[in-house]
């Protein structure tokens, strides 16, 4: 007799989800496949590959910062990689921070310390777009959350610079990428073979520093993504048996009246 | 159903001088009369009342990290997600806080509409309930403006510019509502105020909801009165546990989103700091607006189609006379339980029309489902409560239904709920 109810109750669930589905596919422009990759971070125990977020670290240090911010992470961010105290001040250290005024009123430089963030590579928006033919190299610290399937979309969009097909007409400054909504991104390929020498002896490929560097954006985006799951699953354990022990109380309760 | 009791000192000095144990007695405890064969469907609003405190404590909570500001709100955000200890779990339950708020909500609507819990004595239960809906979509939207992500300006630009469609005054109205002429920082200033006020309005009409209800108590699955005590039993502790066992359900349900898919009910271009120079590609509401953004786009004009939207909602309101049939639960209107599913089909279409570009085939498809929304209310159900014969009522809420009108697939036996 409650089946038109149970059917309607499916008929909303599948509107919750079906809706959100479709609107985030929209929304990544025409509907281009993304490659999909098997991340560390996915699933109930998901966790941060270290040594792929650190190599991502350093592929944005030597070629991504170059026009690309990173405003909400700080150097003291990165202990959550593994690095030492020691790591983290030379890190910071490698770079000079504007600071002041001081007593005398004047503006000095000074070297990175671990609180402070990482520093922009242009003083403002209109100093970037003048530097990038007129399109502003958006900050990357959330990129991996501000994208439908952020990580892949990263790796993909890395990995996906190739020559335009014949009848393509692209424009003066573009670039033709077969991930990109619309085909045509203004930033040029930043990936090149071996275009950084990992620490840890890792082949340098494009695929590769694409992974590396999604990994690490994804960090940036979610950097309390693991302590997020590690405790979702205490949560989940203690509801299930505490519901459990509710629902025998309700049953015993019940008993007289059935 | 007696009247309070307690042997303890403290309580009875109290008692006598502030009779609060027993008005708790008389509102969810053994002194409250409940229908002894109400199903989990009535869980949902012990449920609602339970996410709206969570709502206005963890929202309490951000209020205290958030900046109100075009230049910080964004920032602040972030800085409750990074630095603020546990700033993530307290942002993330207030962000899907809101969309469990909704589907706990909807879910008791629905219910309503199918027992005919809206029809007399209870049309102000009713009424009030809507009032509440209302409330709360003004304050889920607000709230969703204060991130100033890109959703955040654009949502916000596009719903307060429905007003403009407002004939003679529009125009005034719109530069009123944002405090300047655009969505900026003294709109932003102002949402914050009122999204933190109005959750404490609906507080005090979630009262008067349960003042209303507690007259003449529940509704139950086979819509008839209680004939005498035989067919109640009391609210605690039969409901409180069945209603405890409920929450525990549905808090596996939040956590589980709120833990591992945090996000899957926004939208990414909220994670983008507002830009008011950058349209997004497509603007859309949270999934809980789709089915009334689809309405207010199905009409061509705009001061008909935003005239159509908010009378989907307030055609709640003349619900109770539109339905004029006697009896009130769908299990025993053969027509009406076919009509009410062809109404939660024809939500969904209105769902996911809403959100699609309006064009081609979805802009059709809602404004068919549109159409049909106003058709049901405002057609088919007065014609229902004429023609329909509905099936034999039983003799009380306690004794079996009688068998008549034929035996349904999977027809209980007895009306009454089986644990």
């Amino acid at each position: 007799m409650r089946k038109g109810m149970m059917f309607g109750l499916a008929a909303l669930a599948a509107l919750s989800s079906g809706t959100m589905v479709t609107t985030s596919a929209r929304a990544a422009g025409e509907a281009i496949p993304l490659p999909q990759h098997t991340w560390s971070f996915d699933g109930v125990f998901g966790s941060f590959d270290r040594a792929s977020v650190q190599r991502g670290l350093q592929v944005y240090r030597e070629a991504c910062a170059v026009c690309h911010s990173l405003k909400y992470i700080a150097f003291r961010n990165l202990a959550d990689l593994g690095y030492s105290e020691d790591e983290i001040k030379a890190m910071a250290a490698e770079v000079l921070i504007l600071d002041g005024p001081d007593d005398d009123g004047e503006m000095f430089e000074r070297d990175g310390r671990p609180a402070d963030y990482f520093p922009s590579p242009f003083p403002n928006d209109k100093a970037a777009a003048a530097s990038n033919g007129g399109a502003v190299p958006p900050d990357l610290s959330l990129m991996a959350k501000a994208r439908p399937d952020g990580p892949n979309y990263i790796r993909a969009l890395l990995i996906g610079y190739e020559d335009p097909p014949a009848d393509f007409e692209l424009a003066e400054g573009s670039n033709y990428n077969r991930y990109f909504p619309g085909h045509q991104i203004a930033m040029a390929a930043p990936l090149f073979e071996d275009g950084v020498e990992y620490a840890d002896g890792t082949p340098a490929t494009v695929e590769q520093m694409a992974t590396d560097v999604a990994n690490f954006l994804m960090w940036t985006a979610e950097p309390k993504l693991e302590e997020r799951k590690g405790m979702g699953i205490k949560v989940i354990i203690f509801l299930l048996v505490f519901t459990g022990v509710l629902y025998a109380a309700k049953r015993k309760i019940w008993a007289d009246v059935h | 159903m007696s009247g309070f009791q307690s042997n303890n000192a403290v309580i009875k000095w109290i008692e006598h001088r502030m009779p609060i144990f027993s008005f708790i007695d008389h509102s969810v405890g053994s002194g409250y009369p409940t229908p002894r064969n109400l199903s989990y469907m009535w869980n949902f609003g012990s449920l609602a009342g339970v996410t709206l405190v969570v709502m206005i404590v963890t929202g309490i909570m951000l209020a205290m990290q958030y900046t109100a500001h075009v230049d910080y709100a964004f920032d602040s955000v972030e800085r409750i997600m990074r630095d603020v200890n546990y700033g993530w779990l307290i942002r993330y339950i207030h962000m899907n806080g809101a969309s469990f708020f909704f589907i706990v909500v909807y879910i008791h609507i629905f219910r309503g509409l199918y027992y005919g819990s809206y029809k007399a004595p209870r049309e102000l239960l009713w009424m009030l309930g809507v009032v509440i809906l209302l409330l709360m979509m003004a304050t889920a939207f607000m709230g969703y403006v204060l991130p100033w992500g890109q959703m955040s300006f654009w949502g916000a630009k596009v719903i307060t510019n429905l007003f403009s469609a407002i004939p003679i005054f529009g125009e005034d109205i719109v530069v009123w509502l944002w405090g300047g002429f655009s969505v900026d920082n003294a709109t932003l200033n102002r949402f914050y105020a009122l999204h933190y006020l109005m959750p404490f309005i609906i507080v005090a009409v979630v009262v008067l909801h349960l003042w209303a209800l507690h007259q003449f108590g529940s509704n139950n699955p086979i819509g008839i009165d209680a004939k005498g005590p035989q067919d109640k039993i009391p609210f605690h502790p039969y409901y409180t546990v069945k209603d405890a066992f409920g929450l525990g359900v549905f808090f596996v349900f939040f956590a589980a989103v709120v833990f591992y898919i945090p996000n899957y009910m926004g939208h990414p271009d909220n994670y983008i700091p507002a830009n008011p120079l950058s349209t997004p590609a497509h603007i859309v509401p949270e999934w809980y607006f789709l089915p009334f953004y689809a309405i207010l786009r199905a009409i061509p004009d705009k001061l008909m189609g935003v005239i159509a939207m908010f009378a989907s909602i307030g055609i709640l309101f003349i619900l109770p006379w539109l339905d004029r049939s006697p009896v009130r639960s769908g299990r025993f209107r053969p027509l009406f339980r076919i009509f009410f599913i062809l109404l939660m089909i024809d939500c969904v279409v209105l769902g996911f029309a809403g959100a699609k570009p309006p064009e081609g085939l979805w802009l059709i498809a809602g404004q068919l489902a549109t159409a049909y929304y106003f058709i049901h209310f405002l057609v088919i159900l007065p014609l229902l409560s004429v023609f329909e014969t509905p099936r034999p009522l039983p003799t009380s809420i306690g004794e079996p239904v009688l068998k008549g009108g034929g035996s349904m697939a999977g027809a209980p036996a007895k009306p009454m709920e089986k644990a």
